[in-house]
Formats: structure tokens, C-alpha cells, sequence
């Protein structure tokens, strides 16, 4: 065996890896061109975006921005590059985004809208970023619901302040009653408490402060919101209350109690089975039939109660699903503190199922939002509805992409950054779990 | 407790109650605002401008009736209504009135329970095609594709004039008319019809109206006017008697610049009345002596309205045609003063 | 001493309902069926008050009437004379057919999309990316719009195919006309028709069955039932002698002889789209409003699909994809024969919701002007007749049943492909 002529005694140096392998070109290799087929995919798509672009581009940045209407606009166009053809008029955007964006608020008032907007995201903080905001600022998040009709609407500072009196009076009675009598007693009569209080009382406690001290801002009708303050608004008004109700839904739909159960499940299984649109014909043409003649209250607020009822559905599926992921032996743990059922979902199911609901909620959200778009079929100024009236101006007559690919734009970046939010969300919550 | 929750309910049963009676005159002097109707956007009907405020012929109507009812022709809450949606909203008492150019017909007058003020328009369904089809008339239009608007009187029109003329044809159903005049100067329909003041204020603004012919077949009378609930006579008749005042004060003469000359009285009973300075119209009406200088002064009258809108200084550039006064050879003519 | 007695007897008493467990379930629900029924009480004595007031109580005779307007794309014969129920139930098979139509395109697509995202070509899976978040993210009715307004400035009118020198050709060896008033393409025609069997007389659901699709039906039906016994007989064959005989073209013959002997004795040819007049005659013409709402629906549903598909394929281990590529399969059949089968199981239900998102955003044809049930039981049908009412609910049903029959179909094809757990 000793017939070995060579053996290396010392390692080779180590070399640098082929060109072809490293660097950009080892990585187009590998990601481009790995194939016959990937390089023919990569080449076809190559050509794609190229097509795309050097259409969309010029069209995008060869434009008139200052311009009265879309005659003017085309003489601009002719004067400068021969043609009408390929370049967009943004001079339309230019002259009506305004209204685009806040409707027909009026326009000393734009601060309100913008500051509730701004208050939103304050008051959010706390809920989406748990863990970087002081648990404090749930103050915000607790106002917020009274301040921000007040900041829209407008009107006299008692109306929300006796809303929230509302929560107070109740509160008072439960704890009030469930110390004599029982806690269900207390429960119901703090219920019946706050309602009453609502209904019967507050009117009158607001017409007294409001001729004692009359502080109030500019009152703004809910005809004058429009545009994509619309969207948010409803967006966000649907998405807020329907939280509660989807919540009761979620444990109706999951409790023992069978009618509960049906009633619930039944609701639901509606709301989803039908679309939006008919919906907002229920709010438009059915919604004052069903209460008392002579009951009337503005279109955007019907709108709202039917978006609420669309987004509740949903919301309690979410929910449905956040309980169904927590391991049963929650249940069991809180069952075996002796707990009773409220306490134990306020205490120890709730905060958990809301937590891991927060992503199917954002998507909620994003779609409700989306789908705000529709109430341009039945009339309302939205985005939507505020192009077309825009379209049918003489001085603007004729116009098309320029309007749609600014509301295109306008609702990708809310959603997109919102769905990259809830992805965050979720990979959060991924890696607390194991 | 239990008393106490019976007692709210029975409070707001009475609120909700008594929230119904009372006529609209009143319901609109105690708001201090007048709830008008109108189209979401119909250039020189009704339209929204840049700031926000609604403009056009059918506005017109409704700020003359704030005016002559609350002596304030900006008292009005412009409410935009869809085809579909507007009946509703009259009918629930959302809007007060309806000035959405709405065809007068028997079964919206007799079935659906309304009441038309009058009429603020006349019109009639026509037909729009491009010059190079050839076409001359309407009855040539076998097997052609047609732009219509739907929600309208204007697709029933159609289906009758195309089968009494045993013809076939393509209806395309289109939501606005932006998206109308779209799909016609792309080719996508041969013909576009509406009605014919929509036709030629939809002409006007193409890049080159000549290359368009209207055809001469008017295919239905569509008399346009402001509507309001059956039964509610008071107010039916505040409608209708602002409408009046402007189409008789254009008959008479009086204009937004002279009125202030002539309210100070003239040798004219008529429009001493009209104006009132002479007899008590007004208070016949359950109005102010001067609701219907106010109703003038808001937009001038009837022909200043028009010229203002829709005439032919406008880019809608409508000629009055049918809409004259009856002493030029049109239908307007108001019922006196007296 | 003692004696064993029963338990005392528990007095029954009122508070009991309240604090008693064993009551109190029923306590609830029993006052939740009573607030649920008092508001139900509430709402149709309110509306039946309203409607009094306004003169139109409840009845839907008008469905009789004439509904005197015309409708373009339709799949049964159809006049202005017709009622409005028939109108109506032309507008429901238009919002089946965009339904299908869609459902089938969008999972197509979306299963393409939701693989071509995971691919090693990182070109390829960024552009996915991107097309996935743009559709996503922009409103359904915005994109309706948009592919309406494309089809309509982006293809060429009828008269741009007319003239010596036309600008515009017929694609397809001049079968095809592909204009901006929709897609000509030809038709089946048969010179010796069977003729039809008329359905449900002169009733509103009247419609025609041809019997030539019957035979052809029937034809089919018989070949592969002859084929089915052509390869049993072949596998008993091959499980006793261990040979397995050449069926590929008795196969053949057995699927194609019957079916072309059938369509030559009907005298079947194909009817080309022709220019005549103001419009391409002849064909099959599918409208732009179809197309748009049809591309539409398609490519947003296809987005949510993709992302389905996508998280479906990575919720399986990465062993499973090892474990086949050791057993020497391509990439291909990795994917076909066993991702994607047991992806299936995690796909299939958020599917479902995403097939009833589609069928109910098919609602939206109003703003292109197709004529779904929405356009016309909701929408003309509605506005000439004015009972809001009866036209809504009915329509509010309508959808309910599509929803709850589609749901009913999904999840029993769910249950069947379910991972059977012992």
C-alpha cells in the first residue's frame, strides 16, 4: 500500500468563488437565470414592466398642472408636445383635491377633521404599539369616542359630555344596586339606568347647561362630510361600535344558551349572505319605514348604522376566531379560580382573544374601509361620488384616469400601510406563542 | 324602576309622534332651512362647484323657494339624490321638495303619491349620432347599438319608439352621463340618447360638437318640474306659485336689477300684486307681502334664471325653444296674479 | 334510630328563576326571544303604520305587470313585454353566470399567482407581489370601473374593422372580432336541428332546452361510459396475464366516432361574426359590461386567492417537499401531487368566503350597466315600479339563497377532501 507517489502535506489555500457564482452576477444567475425556462420567464417579464412603464411614466410626468379646465388643459398639451395624446391633466387634481378629500366641510373648519384624524392615531397608540406606549394614554383611547363626534359635528360641548355621563350613570346604579341586591340585579338596572338617561334625561340636561353656559363650536351638518374624510369617518365609526357588538355577538354565537345561539347565528349568517349593497339600499330607501312615522335622521347616519350592522357581522367571525384559538385550558383555569362567566371573559378570556384578533380586526377594517366606496351608488359624496360630480362639470367634462388613478392612489397607500401593520402585528404575535 | 322605564318609553312614543304632525310651510320656517333634492351632478341643472356650492337651474328653483319662504335664498340644504333614491326621500319627508329634473307622469302624480309643482322644464327624448353614421333619422337605426341612462322614463321611451317602429336595436344601460358621453365618443354605442337638452349640453363640451348631429325625432314629451308630497296642499301651492312668480315676472318684466325700482310701487297692478305692494297675496299664502320679490331677487326671474344656466351664453348654450313665455311662441305661461 | 327519608322537597319559588343555575339559562333566553320578538313586533307594525301613511301596502302584483324595458345580455329570449319577475330571473342567471365565470378565472389565476409568488426566480415572484398588493389594496368598485373604461378606450369600435383600409382586423383567421362593444365569437349552429323543448309553458322561468345538446349530452355520456369499461376490462386483463393491451386508440375512437358521426348528421357548422350594419352580426357576443365586471371580480378575488394559496403551500413542512425530491420527482409534480393536495385542506375554506365575496360583489355590475339582479330587480325594475320594499327584500333573498346554497356546496366538498383524523 505504499504505492502513493503524492500526498499534499499542507492545505490548499482557500479561493475566492467563481465570478459567476457571487456578487450581482452570481446573483442574477441564481435568481434570474437559473434555468432555460426562469431566464425565458425573466426576459417576458423584463419586457412587461418595460411596456408598462414607458407608457405609464411620460404619461405621469409629461403633465399640465395649472389649468382651469380640460380645454385649457389640451391647448396646454398641444403647445408643448404636439398632442393630447399620453399626458395626464393634473391641473384637475390641482384645482379640486381639496374637495376630494373633505368634501363640503366647510373650509375654516378643515383644522377639526384633521386633528380628529391625528387624535385617531394618538388614541390608537396605545392598542396597536402595547408595548411602546405607556399604558396611560388609554385616557386618549377612552375620551376619544366622545371627542370625536364633538370635533366633526360640531355643536354644543354638553351633548358628548352627557353621553358619557351616560357610562357614569350606569356604572353608579350597578354599583349602587349590586351591593343591596344582586349583581345581575345591578347589572340590569344599570343598563336600564344608562338608556333612561340617554333617551329621556340627557336631552334635558343639555338643553339646561347649554342656556346656562352655552360653549359649543361651529356646528357642521353630517350632509357637508364627504369625500375621503367620508371613507375614514364611516371606516372607523363602523369599525368602533361594531367592537362591542361584535364582541356580544361572537359569545351569543359560542354560549350555551340555544335561542341566544340561534338569534346570533342567524343574525350573522344574514348580514353575510346579502352584500353591502343592498345594505345601503336598506338605508336609503327601507330604513325610515321601520321606525316610528315621522322618525327622520340624516342619510350618512343611516349609513353608518347599516355599515355598523355589515361590519358586526364580521367582526364577530373575527372574534369568533380569536376565542376558538385559546386553548381551552384558559377556560378550565378560570372556571377553577371559581370565576364566574363575566369575570372570567373580563378578566382573563377577553384580553386574550382580542389580542390575537387585532390582525383579522385590521383586515376588517381595510375591507369595511374599501368598501365605504359604495355609497357613491346611492348618492353620497364620497371619493367616488365627488369624481363623477367632477366629470359632469363643463370645465372638466371628458376627464377620466387622472381622477381615478388619484383615489387608486389615495386609498393603496392607507390600506397598504395598514396591512403591512397587521403582518407586523402578526409575526409579533407569532413568535409570543412558542 | 319599572314605572320609570314604562314612563321613558311612553315619553319618547310621544316625541316620535308628534315629530310627524304639522305642515311642511311650518316644519321649514321652525328649521329656518329648507331640504331640496336635487341631481348628484348634471351640469346647468344641478351641480356642486369647486367651493362646494351647488349651482344650476334646478338649484335655482329651490333657493327661489327659501327665499320666498324664508326671505333667504341660501337657507337651502342642497341633499343629492340618485334615480333611485329620490322618490324615498321625498316620500319619508327628508327632502322637503324634489327639483331633480323628474318627469311628470300619471303614475308618479296618481300611484306614487306626489304632486308636481308645475313644470320648470319642457323637454323630450332625442337622439345623438355622430355625423359620419349617416344617419337622418331616427327610424334608420336598425340593429344600432344605444347609449341610454338608466333609472329614467328615457329606457321605457325607448323600448316603445323601437317597437312600434318593429326595429332592433342594443340598449347599453349607463349610470351617468359622464360615463355615457365616454362610451359614445369611443365608439362603444352608435347613438346616444337623453333628453334633449342633456344631449346638447353634452355636445357642447366635445372636442368637436360638429362632428355630431341631433336627430329630429323627439320620441316623448318629458315636462320637468319641481315635486312635491301629495296632500300637503299649503306647501304644493308655495311650489308652485314661487315658480309662478318667476316665469310672470319675466312676462312682466320685472328683473333682479329693477325690481328694487319697481317694489317701491308702479303703475302696474299686476306686478304690484305680484310684488306686494298691493293686495295680500302673500298672507294668503302663509308668507311675507314680499315672498315673491324675495323669490326674484334670489336668482332673477325665470329668463335670467335660464339665461344664467343653461342658456346660450353658457357652455350648456340651450335656446329657449319651447321655453319661451306663450307670447314668443313658447309653453310658459303662468296663471295670473290675482 | 334513623330512617331514610327523601330529600325535602324544594319549594319552587320565583326568585328562583333568577338564582337558581338551573333556571337562570332559561330565564335568559327566555327574555331574549321576548325583547327579540317585541322588537321584530316593533319594526313591522312601524313599517306597516308607514306604509299605510304613504298608500302602498305590500303586495307584489307588479311582478305581473309588463316591465316594458329592454335588457342586452341575457341567456334566455327576452322582450320588453315580458313581467317583471321574468326580468328579474333574467337579471338572477346574469349573476350566476358572472358568479361562475368569476369563481372559476379567479382560482385559476390565484392558484398561478399564489405558486409563481414562492418562485426561485426572484423577478417573477416580486412582480406577483406587487400585482397581489396593488389589487388588494385599491376598492373593488374602483377596479370595476377602471377595466370598463379600459376595454372601452383601449379596443377598437365596430366601424375601425369597416372600409378597404380598416385600422382594426378580425383575430383568429377571422373568426374572432374582439371590438369595444364586447367579443364576437363564433357560434354552434345545426342546419338539421332536433329542435327544443320549451319548459314551463309561458311562465315567468319559462326557458328552452335544445335537444341537440341533449343528444350530444347523451352521445358523450355513453362513450365514456364505454371507455370506463374499455380500461376495467383492460386492468382485468392486465391483472391476470400481467400485459397490459394498447387501449389509447380504441379509446380514442370509442370518445370521438359517435360524437363526430352525431354532429354530421345534425349538420352542424360554426356561424362567424360578420360587420353588417351598425354591428358585427352573427356569434356569440359577450358584452364589455360582462368582461369588465368579469375581469375585474376575477383579478381581485385572484389577489386574496394568491395570498390563500401562497400561505397554504408554506403551512406544509418543508420535509414533505424533501421527502418527494428524494424520491426523484420534478418540481412540477412536487407541486401537483403533493403540495398542493394537502395545501387543499388549509386552502379551502377561507376559499369559500372568498368565492361568496365574489358572488356578492358581482352587485356592482350596476356601475358598468350589466344587468344583474341588482340592475334589474333592484335597480329598473325598482325605479319604475316604486315598491322599495317588496324589491329589496326580495333581492336581500335572493343573495341570501346564492350564498347559503354556495357555502351548503363548499363545505360538503370541504368535509370530502378533510383529512379523515382517527
Amino acid at each position: 500500500m505504499s504505492d502513493v507517489s503524492f500526498v499534499r502535506t499542507e492545505m490548499l489555500p482557500e479561493q475566492a468563488p467563481p465570478a459567476s457564482e457571487v456578487g450581482a452576477i452570481g446573483w442574477i444567475r441564481h435568481n434570474l437565470f437559473s434555468g432555460w425556462f426562469n431566464s425565458i420567464l425573466t426576459l417576458v417579464s423584463l419586457y412587461a414592466i418595460w411596456y408598462v412603464l414607458s407608457g405609464v411614466l411620460p404619461w405621469i410626468f409629461q403633465s399640465v398642472w395649472n389649468a382651469n379646465s380640460l380645454n385649457e388643459c389640451r391647448e396646454i398639451m398641444i403647445a408643448t408636445w404636439g398632442s393630447t395624446h399620453g399626458h395626464a391633466c393634473w391641473a384637475v387634481i390641482n384645482d379640486r383635491w381639496l374637495q376630494l378629500l373633505f368634501g363640503f366641510y366647510p373650509s375654516h373648519l378643515y383644522w377639526r377633521p384633521i386633528v380628529s384624524l391625528i387624535l385617531l392615531l394618538v388614541a390608537l397608540a396605545p392598542v396597536l404599539y402595547s408595548d411602546r406606549v405607556p399604558s396611560k394614554m388609554l385616557i386618549v383611547t377612552a375620551i376619544y369616542p366622545f371627542l370625536m363626534p364633538f370635533l366633526m359635528w360640531g355643536g354644543t360641548i354638553w351633548g358628548p359630555i352627557a353621553a358619557a355621563l351616560g357610562f357614569v350613570v350606569g356604572w353608579g346604579v350597578y354599583t349602587l344596586v349590586s351591593k343591596r341586591l344582586s349583581g345581575l340585579f345591578g347589572m340590569v338596572a344599570g343598563v336600564a339606568a344608562s338608556v333612561i338617561w340617554w333617551l329621556v334625561l340627557s336631552s334635558y340636561f343639555v338643553g339646561a347647561l347649554d342656556s346656562i353656559l352655552p360653549i359649543g363650536i361651529e356646528a357642521v351638518q353630517s350632509r357637508q362630510f364627504g369625500g375621503f374624510m367620508l371613507a375614514i369617518l364611516l371606516g372607523v365609526v363602523a369599525i368602533g361600535v361594531s367592537l362591542p357588538i361584535g364582541i356580544v355577538l361572537a359569545l351569543g354565537r359560542q354560549s350555551d344558551l340555544m335561542i341566544v345561539k340561534y338569534l346570533c347565528v342567524g343574525f350573522i349568517e344574514f348580514i353575510r349572505g346579502v352584500p353591502l349593497i343592498t345594505l345601503l339600499f336598506v338605508a336609503s330607501l327601507l330604513l325610515n319605514l321601520f321606525l316610528p312615522p315621522g322618525t327622520n335622521f340624516d342619510i350618512i347616519l343611516r349609513v353608518m348604522i347599516m355599515m355598523t350592522l355589515f361590519s358586526a357581522a364580521y367582526m364577530a367571525e373575527v372574534i369568533r376566531g380569536g376565542l376558538a384559538a385559546l386553548p381551552r385550558g384558559q377556560y378550565e383555569g378560570a372556571d377553577s379560580l371559581g370565576l364566574n362567566y363575566w369575570q372570567a371573559q373580563r378578566l382573563i378570556i377577553m384580553p386574550q382573544a382580542l389580542k390575537i384578533s387585532i390582525p383579522g380586526i385590521v383586515s376588517t377594517f381595510i375591507g369595511i374601509f374599501k368598501d365605504t366606496t359604495l355609497v357613491s351608488i346611492i348618492g353620497l359624496f364620497d371619493v367616488i361620488g365627488l369624481a363623477s360630480a367632477i366629470r359632469a362639470d363643463t370645465a372638466w367634462n371628458g376627464i377620466y384616469w387622472e381622477l381615478f388613478a388619484f383615489i387608486a392612489a389615495l386609498f393603496f397607500v392607507v390600506c397598504f400601510s395598514m396591512s403591512r401593520y397587521s403582518m407586523y402585528l402578526e409575526r409579533k404575535l407569532q413568535t409570543g406563542h412558542h | 324602576m319599572k314605572k320609570s322605564v314604562i314612563l321613558g318609553v311612553a315619553t319618547v312614543a310621544g316625541l316620535a309622534a308628534a315629530a310627524a304632525t304639522a305642515g311642511t310651510v311650518d316644519d321649514v320656517k321652525a328649521r329656518g332651512k329648507l331640504n331640496c333634492g336635487v341631481s348628484s351632478g348634471l351640469a346647468g341643472f344641478s351641480l356642486p362647484d369647486a367651493n362646494g356650492e351647488w349651482q344650476g337651474f334646478d338649484v335655482a328653483v329651490c333657493r327661489a323657494v327659501a327665499a320666498a319662504v324664508l326671505g333667504d335664498s341660501s337657507a337651502v340644504e342642497f341633499v343629492p339624490t340618485t334615480g333611485k333614491t329620490r322618490f324615498t326621500a321625498l316620500a319619508s319627508g327628508e327632502i322637503d321638495m324634489l327639483a331633480r329634473n323628474t318627469t311628470w307622469t300619471f303614475s308618479r302624480d296618481v300611484d306614487l303619491k306626489f304632486e308636481f309643482a308645475g313644470v320648470n322644464y319642457y323637454d323630450g327624448q332625442g337622439f345623438m349620432v355622430p355625423k359620419a353614421l349617416g344617419v337622418s333619422s331616427a327610424k334608420e337605426l336598425d340593429g344600432a347599438t344605444v347609449c341610454i341612462q338608466t333609472g329614467t322614463t328615457t329606457e321605457l321611451n325607448l323600448a316603445d319608439f323601437f317597437r312600434a317602429n318593429n326595429i332592433s336595436y342594443e340598449p347599453v344601460p349607463i349610470e351617468t352621463n359622464a360615463e355615457a358621453q365616454q362610451q359614445y365618443l369611443a365608439g362603444a354605442c352608435d347613438v346616444y340618447t337623453t333628453d334633449a337638452s342633456g344631449l346638447a349640453a353634452t355636445r357642447a363640451t366635445f372636442e368637436n360638437p360638429g362632428d355630431h348631429v341631433l336627430l329630429p325625432e323627439i320620441i316623448s314629451k318629458e315636462p320637468l318640474g319641481p315635486l312635491v308630497r301629495h296632500g300637503d296642499h299649503e306647501w304644493g301651492d308655495v311650489v308652485r306659485w314661487t315658480l309662478n312668480a318667476l316665469v310672470s315676472a319675466e312676462e312682466l318684466g320685472v328683473t333682479s336689477a329693477n325690481i328694487d325700482e319697481l317694489s317701491a310701487g308702479t303703475d302696474n297692478p299686476e306686478v304690484n300684486r305680484l310684488l306686494g305692494t298691493e293686495g295680500t297675496l302673500g298672507e294668503m299664502l302663509g308668507l311675507n307681502a314680499d315672498w315673491a320679490a324675495s323669490a326674484i331677487k334670489a336668482g332673477g326671474n325665470y329668463g335670467e334664471v335660464f339665461a344664467k344656466n343653461i342658456g346660450e351664453e353658457t357652455p350648456i348654450g340651450l335656446a329657449r325653444g319651447l321655453n319661451a313665455q306663450w307670447t314668443d311662441g313658447g309653453l310658459l305661461y303662468s296663471p295670473p296674479f290675482r | 334510630m334513623t330512617t331514610l327519608t327523601d330529600p325535602p322537597k324544594e319549594q319552587f319559588r320565583l326568585s328562583m328563576l333568577l338564582y337558581d343555575t338551573r333556571y337562570r339559562s332559561a330565564t335568559i333566553q327566555v327574555i331574549a326571544l321576548i325583547g327579540f320578538m317585541l322588537l321584530a313586533a316593533w319594526i313591522i307594525s312601524n313599517t306597516i303604520q308607514n306604509l299605510e301613511g304613504l298608500g302602498k301596502p305590500i303586495e307584489f302584483g307588479f311582478f305581473a305587470e309588463s316591465a316594458s324595458y329592454d335588457i342586452n345580455q341575457r341567456l334566455l329570449e327576452y322582450n320588453s313585454q315580458d313581467s317583471h319577475l321574468r326580468a328579474a330571473f333574467i337579471g338572477l342567471l346574469n349573476t350566476l353566470v358572472v358568479a361562475v365565470l368569476g369563481c372559476i378565472t379567479a382560482t385559476i389565476v390565484g392558484v398561478f399567482v399564489g405558486v409563481l409568488r414562492l418562485s426561485n426566480n426572484w423577478l417573477i415572484a416580486r412582480i406577483m407581489t406587487v400585482y397581489v398588493e396593488i389589487f388588494r389594496n385599491v376598492p373593488v368598485l374602483l377596479w370595476i370601473v377602471l377595466a370598463m373604461a379600459i376595454l372601452i378606450e383601449g379596443l377598437p369600435a365596430p366601424n375601425a374593422f369597416r372600409g378597404d383600409n380598416p385600422t382594426a382586423t378580425m383575430d383568429l383567421f377571422n373568426t374572432v372580432a374582439v371590438t369595444n362593444r364586447g367579443v364576437y365569437i363564433p357560434e354552434f349552429l345545426f342546419s338539421r336541428s332536433l329542435g327544443d323543448i320549451h319548459l314551463f309553458g309561458t311562465s315567468s322561468i319559462r326557458f328552452d332546452i335544445s335537444l341537440d345538446l341533449i343528444a350530444f349530452l347523451i352521445v358523450l355520456g355513453g362513450s365514456i361510459f364505454t371507455m370506463r369499461k374499455v380500461s376495467a376490462w383492460a386492468a382485468a386483463k392486465q391483472e391476470s396475464t400481467g400485459d397490459r393491451p394498447k387501449i389509447w386508440h380504441i379509446q380514442l375512437g370509442i370518445l370521438f366516432v359517435p360524437m363526430i358521426i352525431l354532429l354530421a348528421a345534425l349538420g352542424f357548422h360554426l356561424g362567424y361574426p360578420e360587420l353588417k350594419g351598425f354591428n358585427f352580426r352573427g356569434g356569440t357576443h359577450m358584452r364589455n359590461s360582462l368582461i369588465a365586471l368579469w375581469m375585474a371580480l376575477s383579478l381581485y378575488t385572484a389577489a386574496f386567492i394568491a395570498e390563500i394559496v401562497r400561505a397554504g403551500i408554506l403551512a406544509i413542512s418543508k420535509g414533505q417537499t424533501e421527502a418527494a425530491a428524494a424520491l426523484g420527482m420534478r418540481q412540477g409534480r412536487i407541486m401537483r401531487l403533493v403540495i398542493l393536495p394537502q395545501a387543499l385542506r388549509v386552502i379551502i375554506p377561507p376559499m369559500i368566503s372568498n368565492y361568496l365575496n365574489l358572488t356578492k360583489n358581482s352587485s356592482l355590475a350596476i356601475a358598468v350597466g350589466y344587468m344583474d339582479i341588482t340592475g334589474t330587480l333592484g335597480g329598473i325594475t325598482m325605479n319604475q315600479t316604486g315598491r322599495e320594499l317588496e324589491c329589496v327584500l326580495l333581492l336581500m333573498l335572493v343573495y341570501l339563497a346564492i350564498s347559503l346554497s354556495i357555502s351548503a356546496v363548499m363545505n360538503w366538498y370541504n368535509n370530502r377532501v378533510k383529512l379523515v383524523e382517527r
